[in-house]
């Protein structure tokens, strides 16, 4: 059976990869810094799930410590130039769209093909983990395809690779740490104390003040989690369930529905939902880190206030 | 109350603009120092949550054959492929991204964009080469306000299209956290009343990418004349 163990292998072969080409390259200044980093996080894919937990923890500080005092560096050399770029452009037209396409293209036929294929009464795939296998093997499937059709270097797609993470740098790693602090923050219990400081010092007389202080009150936790589901039990349980719909007799599934949509709105404007807010600023190269918060807040606060509305007018209609 | 250390952490971090990882390390040690951990299972704790969110990274698998594809010039195309249709704006593309990423994610298709497969390579390359066919090359802070954007329609659209999908995580886990709590409810109800708000999210950010054409238009007719001065200054 391929389980998610597998794809960590592929995670840290990259991840090792670019560790190597990262010590061999003198263009980047702070090579060992690097290479230190990324051949760290790579014995996090390879041996993490034999790993005592405090080795991991160790390991972990250590790359923190030599992303944030040590800092990372990146190599200076181009692979290719721009006119060597337009010209493989012109040369390969539309077709360079194919093996991109190929990526979602097979992550979505992994994920309904794979359910079905049991060999010997053993599924092919870990049906729990079926989206992030199906994305894994889809990437070797379009790399295969790349490979194919434009004959590299053998070393090119780890050079490239490369490239790409180098210039994300440590918000590559921020995602999986913040994941990793939501953890902490559930077995310390302080989405309760959260909870019980709202109750008690929110005033909450009127039906439409539970609404706005649920969907407000959604947002921001959201914002603090980095995560709606993370908010949206301890929001619901607190104002959601006790006053929207018991005192003030609104409908649960209007509420739920829009309560989740509201939290939407906090993860469009914190740095803690650094998936999908930080690491595309790294990724697109901007030299402002909360450029594509900036970008979202207009439509976040109109769609918050928006929500508000939506829930206000149709919540009690029953 | 201690138990909160950690939120006071990242948020003065964050805004003092400290390395996001340091002080996201700092609040997860804190805060499991706070609730009574020793040293030692702190840091046990923390490395067993960073090694069970290895799932998150997963996303990276994708970078080895962007940038291949990249080398190969994959960029340049998506831009001489916008180049040749006349109406192409930048808004109009970031529109048509949002409708198509809205729909695929209201069918369950999410994974139909994200910003390593289809922003950087695709969304991005296109939206800035649709502004460039107008108006000539960009300044900095014009293309990096068009990529920023970029990413922000990818996020917005799979957000607000997502939860009309019955099979959705966040739809699961509503009618999960309802059960426990003894709250019968319909997914498909749940689904239902995603729509409103999807339509309000549609039609807000078409509006904002209908400003963004206007306000690149404005802006780039100033820029080109100021361009001139500065050019006979220097």
């Amino acid at each position: 059976m391929i389980t998610l163990e597998h794809v960590y292998w592929l995670m840290g072969a990259l991840t090792g990869g670019v560790a190597i080409v990262n010590a061999r390259d003198a263009s980047n200044p702070r090579r060992w810094n690097s290479a230190l980093f990324w051949g760290l996080y790579s014995v996090t894919f390879l041996a993490g799930s034999r790993l005592p937990h405090f080795a991991s923890g160790v390991i972990v500080i250590a790359m923190v410590l030599v992303a944030s005092i040590g800092k990372l560096g990146q190599g200076t050399r181009e692979s290719a130039t721009q006119d060597e770029r337009i010209r493989s452009a012109a040369r390969w037209g539309n077709r360079l769209f194919i093996p991109a396409l190929t990526i979602p293209a097979v992550t979505l036929l992994g994920n309904w093909l794979f359910k079905r294929v049991v060999i010997g009464g053993v599924p092919l795939v870990d049906p729990k983990q079926v989206t992030s296998i199906s994305l894994g093997i889809a990437t070797l499937v379009a790399l295969a395809v790349g490979m194919l059709m434009l004959r590299p270097r053998p070393s090119a797609p780890i050079v490239e690779a490369r490239r790409l993470l180098d210039s994300v740098g440590w918000a590559a790693v921020l995602p999986q740490m913040l994941a990793a602090l939501g953890a902490l923050f559930a077995v310390a219990g302080v989405g309760k104390v959260v909870a019980t400081l709202a109750e008690r010092f929110i005033p909450l007389g009127s039906p439409l003040v539970a609404v706005v202080t649920y969907t407000v009150g959604m947002a921001l936790f959201t914002m603090i989690m980095g995560n709606a589901f993370a908010a949206f039990p301890v929001m619901t349980a607190g104002i959601g369930l006790p006053l929207v719909m018991a005192r003030f007799g609104g409908d649960p599934a209007i509420m739920a529905a829009v309560g989740m949509l509201s939290g939407f709105c906090g993860t469009l404007m914190t740095p803690m939902a650094a998936n999908y807010n930080i690491v595309p600023a790294a990724l697109l190269e901007l030299p402002d880190e909360y450029a594509v918060i900036k970008a979202q807040i207009p439509t976040a606060l109109l769609l918050l206030a928006a929500n508000t509305a939506i829930m206000y007018l149709f919540v009690y209609r029953r | 109350m201690l138990t909160l250390i950690g939120i006071g952490i990242v948020v003065v971090g964050f805004v003092l603009r400290f390395n996001p990882l340091l002080v996201v390390t700092c609040a997860g040690l804190a805060t499991g120092l706070a609730s009574g951990l020793g040293p030692v299972a702190v840091v046990t704790a923390f490395g067993k949550a960073f090694i069970e969110s290895r799932f998150v990274a997963i996303v990276w698998l994708v970078v080895p054959v962007i940038g291949l594809l990249e080398r190969a010039g994959l960029k340049e195309r998506a831009r001489a492929v916008v180049a040749g249709i006349p109406a192409a704006t930048t808004g109009r593309i970031l529109m048509l991204y949002f409708a198509v990423r809205q729909l695929s994610a209201a069918l369950g298709l999410v994974s139909l964009g994200g910003h390593a497969q289809m922003v950087r390579p695709l969304v991005a390359p296109m939206a800035e080469g649709a502004a460039e066919n107008r108006f000539g090359t960009l300044p900095a802070a014009q293309r990096h306000r068009i990529r920023a954007h970029s990413a922000a329609v990818d996020n917005i659209a799979v957000f607000f299209g997502e939860d009309i999908f019955i099979a959705i995580g966040s739809i699961l886990l509503i009618k999960g956290f309802l059960e426990q709590n003894g709250v019968h409810v319909e997914p498909s109800r749940l689904a239902l009343w995603a729509v409103p708000t999807a339509l309000c999210a549609l039609v807000i950010h078409f509006v904002r990418l209908l400003l963004l054409d206007r306000s690149l238009r404005s802006q780039m007719s100033g820029a080109s004349s100021a361009g001139v001065t500065e050019a006979t200054e220097a």
